[in-house]
């Protein structure tokens, strides 16, 4: 299992394996909001919760087809498909991979961004708390979309209007606790909903992508 | 009338929907224009809302139609999944539309009603932005449907879309109330359907709702039956390639 994960790291570290786009994207995101909205202040932190989550899950939907497209094309896919690990496992581990490369970078970078949106100084803790807690299960949700769309050749577009909808609940709770958060209310209930919300998420829909994939490969 | 299993013949299926689907067509027109006649000409005008109550005898039906179509096709994914059930995988994608058609039909309607009634086409109300969300999933699955060659692999990749999305459907639904609540504090737009409503409205509306629901039966017979003999012919076709 490590071998898988360290493998994939390094495909998606690695010159050509799209590192960085992501990121590059949830900066430039950032830069385009004030130039679209206007400079003001009060309006910029009021929004910024939501921008901010927002941009990290397209951020996070631009690197999904790469979670299984390459290793289908090349047939390594088939070769997990038939090795002794469970492809459950397999899924889990390329979503984690997926993660590292993507979801963690983005918590990282997010209170940057924060300051270029003017994100309250109470708002910071719980941003980076619920991208913490969310990206994962943005992760987990892209490799079912992923898994899904594995076979098809214009599958990038199909992904998104797919996935989209599957994180409307993940984005609702991720941004109402730095919402709350800014505002000062207490977030123990959406930070909880969310929490549970990855949980469950991790748990159970790499089965769903896993038997996804058997299809696919069929 | 033979099992629900053996249906999942299709000649069987055909055979019964031969003289099934006229009657149950028949019957949507004849109980759909009975309900929106009765509903839009023989009921009188609400004292506030004057005549646009009316709208309720198409927004109603067709907002009950929109999430039991996406009930139906969850039942008919789980028939498909766990017993191959061919008819049910094909039942499950002609729903989708229909869905569809019935989610734009509520928001639409709904749209033109609230505009003289609250004042506004749109308002993030958890109701309307659940039948938004509900609107994307029906696009999803759709678009997965269409894009996909093989028909089983089709059927079995949209079942598990089916069966996932119910759950983040369900979930979506619980957090928009929760989002709303969390902006309003519980102030709310939505109509209970139903509730202090006087018989005058109850029955016709009672009427069109049967209506609807047998439009959307007839319907998906229509389509499945469509989609039973477009395979076929795929069937003929390449059995002609491999003489």
């Amino acid at each position: 299992m490590s071998a898988l994960l360290i493998r994939d790291l390094r495909l998606a570290l690695r010159a050509g394996g799209g590192f960085g786009l992501g990121l590059a994207f949830f900066l430039i995101l950032a830069v385009l909001v004030p130039l679209g909205v206007g400079p003001e202040p009060d309006t910029l932190s009021r929004i910024a919760p939501g921008i901010l989550w927002v941009g990290a899950l397209l951020a996070c939907l631009l690197s999904l087809d790469r979670i299984f497209a390459l290793d289908f094309e090349d047939g390594s896919l088939d070769l997990l498909a038939t090795a002794p690990l469970p492809l459950e496992a397999v899924v889990s581990i390329k979503a984690l991979a997926h993660w590292i490369t993507t979801g963690l970078p983005l918590v990282l970078l997010s209170p940057v961004l924060g300051l270029l949106l003017f994100l309250p100084a109470e708002a910071y803790l719980w941003l980076i708390l619920s991208l913490m807690l969310g990206t994962p299960a943005l992760s987990v949700i892209g490799a079912f979309g992923a898994a899904l769309t594995v076979g098809l050749k214009r599958g990038g577009l199909l992904l998104s209007l797919l996935v989209l909808p599957l994180y409307i609940p993940t984005l609702i709770f991720g941004a109402e606790v730095v919402s709350r958060g800014a505002q000062g209310l207490s977030v123990a209930t959406p930070l909880a909903l969310l929490a549970g919300i990855t949980a469950g998420a991790v748990a159970l829909l790499p089965f769903a992508s896993a038997l996804v994939l058997r299809i696919n490969l069929r | 009338m033979a099992s629900f299993w053996e249906y999942a013949n299709p000649l069987k299926f055909m055979r019964t929907t031969d003289w099934l689907l006229p009657v149950v067509a028949m019957a949507a027109l004849v109980v759909t224009a009975i309900g929106l006649i009765w509903g839009f000409f023989l009921t009188p005008d609400d004292f506030r809302q004057g005549a646009t109550v009316k709208i309720v005898f198409l927004h109603v039906p067709a907002a009950m139609m929109a999430i039991n179509a996406w009930a139906m096709m969850l039942v008919a994914s789980l028939f498909w999944l766990i017993r191959r059930h061919h008819v049910s995988a094909l039942a499950a994608k002609a729903a989708a539309p229909v869905g569809l058609v019935m989610t734009l039909i509520g928001l639409i309607t709904g749209a033109v009603w609230g505009q003289p009634m609250w004042g506004t086409w749109w308002a993030w109300d958890p109701r309307l932005t659940s039948f938004l969300i509900l609107f994307l999933f029906y696009l999803g699955y759709i678009a997965l449907w269409a894009a996909i060659e093989d028909p089983d692999t089709g059927a079995d990749l949209t079942a598990v879309l089916c069966l996932v999305g119910t759950v983040f459907a369900v979930l979506s639904r619980y957090a928009a109330l929760f989002w709303n609540q969390g902006l309003h504090q519980g102030a709310s737009l939505s109509v209970a359907p139903g509730t202090r409503m006087d018989w005058a409205y109850k029955a016709p509306l009672y009427v069109s709702m049967t209506g609807f629901g047998l439009i959307f039966v007839a319907l998906v017979l229509a389509g499945t039956r469509t989609e039973i003999r477009a395979r076929r012919m795929k069937a003929l076709v390449a059995r002609e390639r491999m003489a």
